[in-house]
């Protein structure tokens, strides 16, 4: 069953993310994302990571890639033109990234799969992990954390000062 | 066996509340309608049935009747899929809204909680999910008519549902701090024994009343109601959105509205006003008749929050766009936060 869903979802996420780039309808390209979003969130739940897989829909599908169909309803790109020209490149830089991946799984099976250690199933369901979750963030990666927030804030700030020309200059 | 007595439970359990959701709907047409009416000093409708009470037949009849057009123009595959796209997320949410007390029955083996489809321990977070997600139904719903009304309704969907689900979110924020919990059930169990329990008043802590108006104008503001019913707005945008639906398709993001309305009125009712919780104790009666006034006064609290719904629009003129997002950015997102501020320190203080 667990193996089951696992190829399902990963079936679906590889095919949508394809569509993605492959449509030439920016908004069909929004909504393939939408059906990969939801399906990263299921592959969240089969590994009974409940919180990450809402946070996943919440943010990305709620927010992020409602952002994104905003902005290309507000410029009204029917189709993307130049769709074709990056073709070559584009073939040539697919084929090494691929044969690297398969390179890596390859190895990955002797060396790197070993090297991690096996899933600890005796924890996981005796509290919800949206607890787990917030002491993890707020003790072991307490700095990380606190780092993101910051890295957030900044591009607020600088969005803010973008977009209000004229906030900086000292009046005469 | 198991597996199949579990499938029929809950199958069951969908169909009961889909049904109930579904007929509340159907009431809520006509009481919006009567009680406008009453408002304004005027009848309501009062041709079909005895006092107007079977206008939602004659209503739904002729919705399902009516000729299904799709503009020329109109991307036909978004057309279609908006209403549905708007609808199920509006539905979905009822599955983890406790309607009575937080029973297990054993039912041949199998348990079986009669009062909650599933009770996910991430409740909450799972209807605000959804709820964003009915933005889509919306926004592809408005860019695939073709026509400037409903682009524009679209649009300005979209800013509008951003900008007042941030506050949803951090209005519950006070409440999930405390209850220590994200599951409705459990939070519906804190506030039992007495109406000073519930999250509004919380007796012996902060209160959570600033953070439930601040829930409650924003949760307007997402549904699409009056004063925040930009997106429709019939007397500049000719409807908005759903300007080109009709018949079926138009019915569907009608009920996806009405829908989000209950939604929100219990997610209210079970976060700040105790759920199935009686204001006392000697009102909920005996153990054994729990799940019968725990029903009655979770409809009973949903009601009273769609009144307040109908009298809103009754009462309260519609924004100007930038009105809108000014009281939503600048007005109701500092007191959300200042609330999730103060409830903080109160809560570590006097745990």
């Amino acid at each position: 069953m667990g193996t089951f869903a696992f190829f399902y979802f990963a079936g679906i996420i590889v095919a949508t993310a394809g569509m993605v780039v492959a449509f030439k309808n920016p908004i069909y390209s929004a909504l393939a994302l939408l059906v990969m979003f939801f399906h990263v969130a299921g592959l969240f739940v089969t590994l009974h990571a409940e919180f990450l897989a809402i946070i996943q829909i919440l943010v990305y599908a709620g927010a992020i890639l409602v952002l994104y169909l905003f902005v290309v309803m507000l410029l009204n790109l029917k189709r993307e033109e130049h769709f074709h020209r990056q073709l070559l490149v584009g073939v040539f830089l697919g084929c090494v990234l691929f044969a690297e991946a398969v390179l890596l799984v390859l190895k990955g099976e002797t060396t790197l799969g070993n090297s991690l250690p096996a899933a600890d199933t005796s924890v996981e369901l005796t509290r919800g992990n949206t607890e787990s979750i917030g002491e993890l963030l707020f003790s072991t990666y307490l700095f990380p954390f606190e780092l993101a927030s910051l890295i957030l804030l900044v591009a607020m700030v600088g969005a803010v000062i973008l977009t209000k020309k004229g906030i900086l200059e000292v009046k005469n | 066996m198991d597996t199949g007595i579990r499938l029929a439970l809950t199958l069951g359990q969908i169909g009961a509340v889909m049904v109930a959701v579904l007929l509340t709907v159907a009431l809520l047409t006509l009481l919006e309608r009567k009680v406008l009416g009453w408002m304004q000093d005027r009848m309501g409708p009062m041709e079909v049935g005895p006092y107007g009470i079977l206008q939602p037949v004659a209503d739904g009849l002729k919705l399902f009747f009516k000729e299904d057009i799709i503009p020329a123009g109109a991307n036909k595959f978004m057309f279609s899929l908006a209403p549905v796209l708007s609808l199920v997320p509006a539905l979905i949410g009822f599955a983890v809204i406790p309607f009575g007390p937080d029973w297990t029955v054993d039912v041949g083996g199998v348990n079986f909680k009669p009062f909650v489809i599933t009770d996910i321990n991430i409740g909450i977070l799972y209807i605000l999910a959804f709820a964003s997600i009915g933005a889509y139904g919306i926004i592809l719903g408005g860019w695939s008519s073709n026509s400037k009304y409903s682009l524009l309704g679209g649009l300005r969907s979209a800013a509008q549902l951003i900008s007042y689900e941030l506050n949803v979110g951090l209005s519950i924020v006070g409440v999930l701090l405390l209850s220590s919990s994200l599951s409705l059930v459990t939070i519906t169990n804190a506030q039992g024994g007495g109406f000073w329990n519930w999250y509004f008043f919380a007796w012996g802590s902060f209160p959570q009343a600033i953070a439930f108006v601040v829930f409650i104008i924003s949760s307007v503001a997402e549904t699409n109601r009056t004063p925040f019913d930009l997106p429709e707005a019939e007397s500049e945008l000719v409807a908005g959105f759903f300007t080109e639906y009709s018949g079926m398709r138009f019915a569907f993001f009608f009920l996806a509205e009405y829908g989000n309305m209950i939604l929100v009125s219990c997610v209210a009712t079970v976060l700040f006003f105790g759920g199935w919780h009686a204001p006392f104790e000697f009102l909920q009666g005996p153990e054994s008749l729990h799940w019968l006034t725990g029903m009655f006064w979770f409809t009973f609290k949903v009601y009273g929050f769609l009144f307040l719904f109908f009298w809103l629009r009754a009462t309260l003129p519609r924004l100007r766009y930038d009105q809108l997002m000014r009281f939503g950015w600048k007005v109701l997102l500092p007191i959300a936060l200042g609330n999730i501020v103060v409830t903080a320190i109160v809560e570590y203080i006097f745990p």
